[in-house]
């Protein structure tokens, strides 16, 4: 019935989204954030009426509208690729999927697009208190389409308010708050726009520093990195703080993605956390009988298991833990989680070969037992893993979520230090002094783009082999097309946004290396 | 209050809500036909600056109108959003295509270090605004001509050529279509420098430039319009929900709603005297005409594929897998909870146009070109 796809396709479907969305990625934190520092600074314009900070705002302005530009560019292909590369995705859970798309276009990039338009072209044509609400309703609109598309992706790491209708083959939603207010999405919305607040701040804070190292713009760097400090360092403590939620939200939800990204093959009590770890590659080849954890590492005890459950003895299961089923701590394993999706899927075929033959009855009485509250928790829970016959499939990369959790994380705690080393030294007065804390400003810039591009690996690489958690796997979620098509538009567009993110870079550059004179 | 309507009002409701959102669009391409008269209005350096920036400061409505024109499908009918998206492939990603160089161009064109020039910018531009327009109004006429694709009981779809969709252009009256939106844009485009610019060299040439286009889109327009009334469309029976062919199907539409008639009627007598009080009286205000016109016009032809019993996407290769409002839709749950939001969308619109005109109120010069500190 759902076909499975070749795995080439899946393959390249998979490079061409993963490749979309994070050149998107590129550029959208940095809109998130920086935003709203224009905002901070055209208040401090109105308020002091200091000519100088509407210098200073104009001039992070035209290097948003630079980002801007290529943020659209991408974004416009993510949307319709739902439909052009995952069309039976699209369907399948389409009626929960599509809505919070939708309201992201009526009610965030209407938003966006129309105060953008006033900030910048608008400072002789409205007032100064109307240009000044614009900017604050451009970022409020950045960071509102941040939130109906992080709702559209928590659902898919934790589908919830739906059921699943048999007659249209397709889940449906049945409440939209539980899709709204589920702890995934609202976790992830306020940990992703901190992460976007903080990338500006460093963003802002490094390009300030690399003018006061060349002795230029000194106004208007010193005053840029005091107001991106202080945002930078309340962001990044809140950031820090959001991520820990969402990772304990993790370990009720995804316990796989969880045991990935700390690397935890074996489940334990009291489990400690693994600060630094190598593996070796035997380690993490589910052929391996026994997988092991690390070749090498350094663990701080219990931590674990305060993290994920607020208990400092608390189990924590481990991937083998959820392969084999641990029946003491009351997991079951992947091979009976297989059979029940396989009974699940099966029903459902037995159900359209029954309507199909015009078989009235027994097509309503499937349908009573298909739709019954104890067949969905006991069988419909598991549908998605009745595609799989290789327990290994249900094993995400290890290594790959485990490397990219801990730079984040480690960078995470950075950030919060370099904030505060720069805030120390302007208060001081001695920042333009402090040689070694503007370079390290500087050399931050491509870090905390790093630390942005991991975590999206920790979430949506942790998250595979699913699509829809538990529910649909990425390989049935493919348009059918053939691999050659999709080779091509990923050809394609790895190169035509190649070509555009030089253009940008180089014209970012340019436009830093200007300066504020026009 | 949505609750108590039945599933069938809510499709309808929804169907008006999508084709709104595409009227709208067809109607701001006027950026995209703008765009391709760029170097036949603009001769020097300072008319192309006015043309790309009077564009410029709106290209983005027409863009995220199109964004949501597609989110809006997605939550609406999901089944086409699957179908058309999926299935006609190639011709979905050449849109694409054209639309992310677009969104680039103004801003990095006139940038120190640009890398690629103001030409290659420029070009982009031109690029969207033909093919952009070309493609979207071929492949709108698949809605009444019908695509190669059939579903499968899961719902899947499966495209029966390899051309993944770019097989419409063979079809003339789908290409007809294409032109006729693309010349269409073009008169848009015009009206709108005539009705922004403060330059008399423009509006001049803009004003000459019009009857050409005015007679090419009169040519492909009335071909397409003609054909369509006198063509075979898709019917659906409202009981069992079997789809066939029925002769003059589009025409019988036309007749039996009467208002969807006078709607198309009135759009195009508005798109022709916004055309009329310009050339010929000199009028400066043809735009409002014209641009009502056209969404009234699209308006009545997507109520004409998606109203009446037809269906709004046919498949050539197997009728009955042809989607129709009904069996597109989302659930009745998702339709309702949409529906509130949709309430949203007067207040939504309302802000566009306050600060639409905010921007407008004054008309373009070279010399606000030469102060102004945003230019494109
Ligand atoms: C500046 C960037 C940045 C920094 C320093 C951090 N994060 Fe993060 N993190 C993100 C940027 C980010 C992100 C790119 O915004 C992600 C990707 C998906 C998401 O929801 O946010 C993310 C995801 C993400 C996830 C996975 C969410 C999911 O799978 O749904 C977890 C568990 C954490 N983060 C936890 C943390 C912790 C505990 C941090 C610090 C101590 C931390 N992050 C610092
Ligand atoms: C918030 C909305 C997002 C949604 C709904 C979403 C959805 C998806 C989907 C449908 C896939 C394809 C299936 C798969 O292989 O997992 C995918 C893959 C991927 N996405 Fe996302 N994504 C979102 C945001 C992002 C962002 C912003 C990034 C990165 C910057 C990202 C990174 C990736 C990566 C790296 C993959 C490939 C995973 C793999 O190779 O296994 N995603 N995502
Ligand atoms: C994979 C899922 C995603 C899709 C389908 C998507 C879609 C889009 C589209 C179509 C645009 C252009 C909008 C316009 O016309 O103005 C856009 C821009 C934008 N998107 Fe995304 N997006 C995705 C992921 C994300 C994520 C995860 C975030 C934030 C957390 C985000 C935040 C933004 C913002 C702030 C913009 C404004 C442009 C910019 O500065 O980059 N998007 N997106």
């Amino acid at each position: 019935m759902i076909e499975i796809a070749d795995a080439s396709l899946v393959d390249w479907s998979r490079a061409q989204f993963a490749l979309t969305a994070m050149y998107h990625w590129i550029f959208v934190p940095l809109t998130l954030g920086i935003t709203f520092i224009l905002a901070f600074m055209e208040t401090l314009y109105v308020k002091t009426g200091n000519e100088e900070w509407k210098k200073i705002t104009k001039f992070w302005m035209t290097l948003f509208g630079i980002n801007f530009a290529i943020g659209v560019a991408t974004g416009i292909i993510l949307e319709f690729e739902f439909g052009t590369n995952w069309s039976n995705y699209s369907w399948f859970v389409g009626d929960i999927f599509g809505a919070p798309l939708a309201i992201e276009g009526i009610l965030a990039f209407f938003m966006e697009s129309t105060f953008i338009a006033i900030m910048f072209f608008g400072w002789n044509k409205v007032g100064k208190k109307t240009h000044l609400l614009a900017t604050w309703l451009t970022a409020i609109g950045a960071n509102l389409s941040a939130l109906w598309i992080l709702v559209a992706n928590g659902w898919m790491q934790n589908p919830v308010g739906m059921v699943f209708n048999p007659e249209t083959a397709r889940n449906e939603m049945n409440n939209f708050w539980d899709v709204l207010f589920s702890q995934t999405a609202v976790d992830k919305w306020l940990h992703v726009t901190s992460s976007g607040f903080v990338l500006a701040s460093v963003f802002v804070i490094g390009v300030s520093a690399w003018y006061l190292l060349k002795n230029r713009e000194l106004q208007l760097a010193k005053k840029s990195i005091v107001v991106a400090s202080v945002f930078g360092l309340l962001s990044s403590v809140y950031l820090v703080w959001t991520g820990d939620n969402s990772s304990r939200t993790i370990a009720n939800d995804q316990p796989m993605k969880f045991a990935a990204l700390e690397g935890l093959y074996n489940g334990s009590e009291g489990a400690g956390l693994v600060a630094i770890g190598m593996f070796s590659s035997s380690e993490t080849d589910p052929n391996n009988e026994n997988l092991k954890d690390f070749s090498m590492k350094i663990e701080i005890p219990n931590i674990l298991s305060y993290m994920a459950f607020l208990d400092w003895n608390a189990f924590v299961p481990g991937v083998n833990d959820l392969i084999n089923g641990n029946e003491k701590y009351g997991y079951m394993s992947a091979n009976e989680k297989i059979e029940r999706g396989k009974v699940a899927i099966t029903k459902l075929k037995e159900f359209k070969e029954a309507k199909k033959a015009g078989n009235d009855s027994l097509a309503t009485a499937l349908k009573t037992e298909l739709t019954s509250a104890e067949f969905q928790n006991n069988n419909f829970k598991y549908f998605g893993y009745g595609y799989f016959t290789d327990t290994n499939d249900l094993i995400p990369n290890i290594p790959l979520t485990f490397y990219s959790f801990h730079i984040m994380v480690g960078l995470g705690f950075f950030f919060i230090l370099l904030f505060i080393l720069s805030l120390v030294y302007v208060w001081k007065g001695t920042f333009e002094k402090k040689k070694w804390v503007m370079k390290l400003a500087i050399i931050s810039i491509p870090l905390v783009y790093i630390a942005q591009q991991a975590g999206w690996i920790v979430a949506e690489v942790g998250r595979q082999p699913w699509v829809v958690q538990d529910l649909m796997p990425t390989i049935s979620a493919v348009t059918k097309i053939s691999s050659g098509s999709v080779m091509l538009t990923f050809w394609l567009f790895a190169v035509l946004f190649t070509v555009l993110l030089i253009a940008e870079l180089k014209i970012m550059f340019r436009q830093i290396k200007i300066g504020s004179k026009h | 209050m949505f609750e108590n309507l039945s599933m069938l009002a809510l499709q309808q409701y929804w169907w008006v809500l999508v084709s709104v959102l595409a009227a709208l669009f067809v109607f701001l391409m006027f950026v995209q036909g703008g765009q391709t008269l760029l170097y036949t209005i603009g001769k020097t350096e300072s008319e192309k600056t006015i043309i790309l920036n009077t564009l410029g400061r709106k290209w983005e409505f027409t863009f995220t109108t199109l964004v949501t024109f597609g989110g809006a499908f997605f939550a609406s009918f999901p089944l086409f959003y699957a179908t058309s998206f999926g299935g006609a492939y190639w011709v979905w990603y050449a849109i694409l295509f054209v639309f992310v160089i677009q969104a680039v161009a103004y801003e990095y064109r006139k940038k120190p270090s640009n890398f690629l020039g103001a030409k290659t910018f420029e070009i982009f531009l031109v690029i969207n605004g033909l093919l952009g327009t070309i493609l979207i109004g071929t492949a709108v006429g698949t809605f009444f001509n019908g695509a190669m694709f059939s579903l499968n009981d899961m719902n899947q779809v499966q495209w029966q050529t390899p051309f993944r969709g770019l097989e419409a252009v063979l079809t003339i009256h789908n290409v007809a279509l294409g032109l006729a939106v693309f010349f269409l844009s073009r008169i848009l485009g015009l009206l709108y420098f005539i009705f922004t610019v403060d330059n008399e060299t423009i509006v001049t040439r803009s004003r000459k430039q019009m009857l050409v286009d005015t007679a090419l889109f009169l040519v492909f327009f009335l071909y397409f319009l003609i054909w369509l009334i006198l063509k075979e469309g898709f019917a659906v029976n409202a009981e069992t929900g079997v789809v066939s062919m029925e002769k003059f199907k589009y025409l019988h539409n036309l007749l039996q709603m009467p208002l969807v008639l006078m709607i198309l009627l009135v759009g195009v007598v508005g798109v022709l005297w916004g055309i009329i009080s310009t050339v010929f009286m000199n009028s400066l205000k043809g735009f409002i005409f014209a641009g009502t016109g056209t969404v009234l016009t699209v308006l009545a032809l997507f109520f004409v594929a998606g109203f009446h019993n037809t269906a709004f996407y046919p498949s050539v290769y197997d009728l009955q897998s042809s989607l129709t409002i009904q069996n597109a839709s989302s659930s009745k749950f998702t339709l309702i909870a949409m529906s509130y939001v949709s309430l949203l969308i007067p207040f939504v619109l309302a802000y566009i146009v306050y600060f639409w005109r905010a921007i407008n109120r004054k008309k373009i010069t070279d010399e606000e070109m030469q102060e102004e500190s945003h230019v494109y």
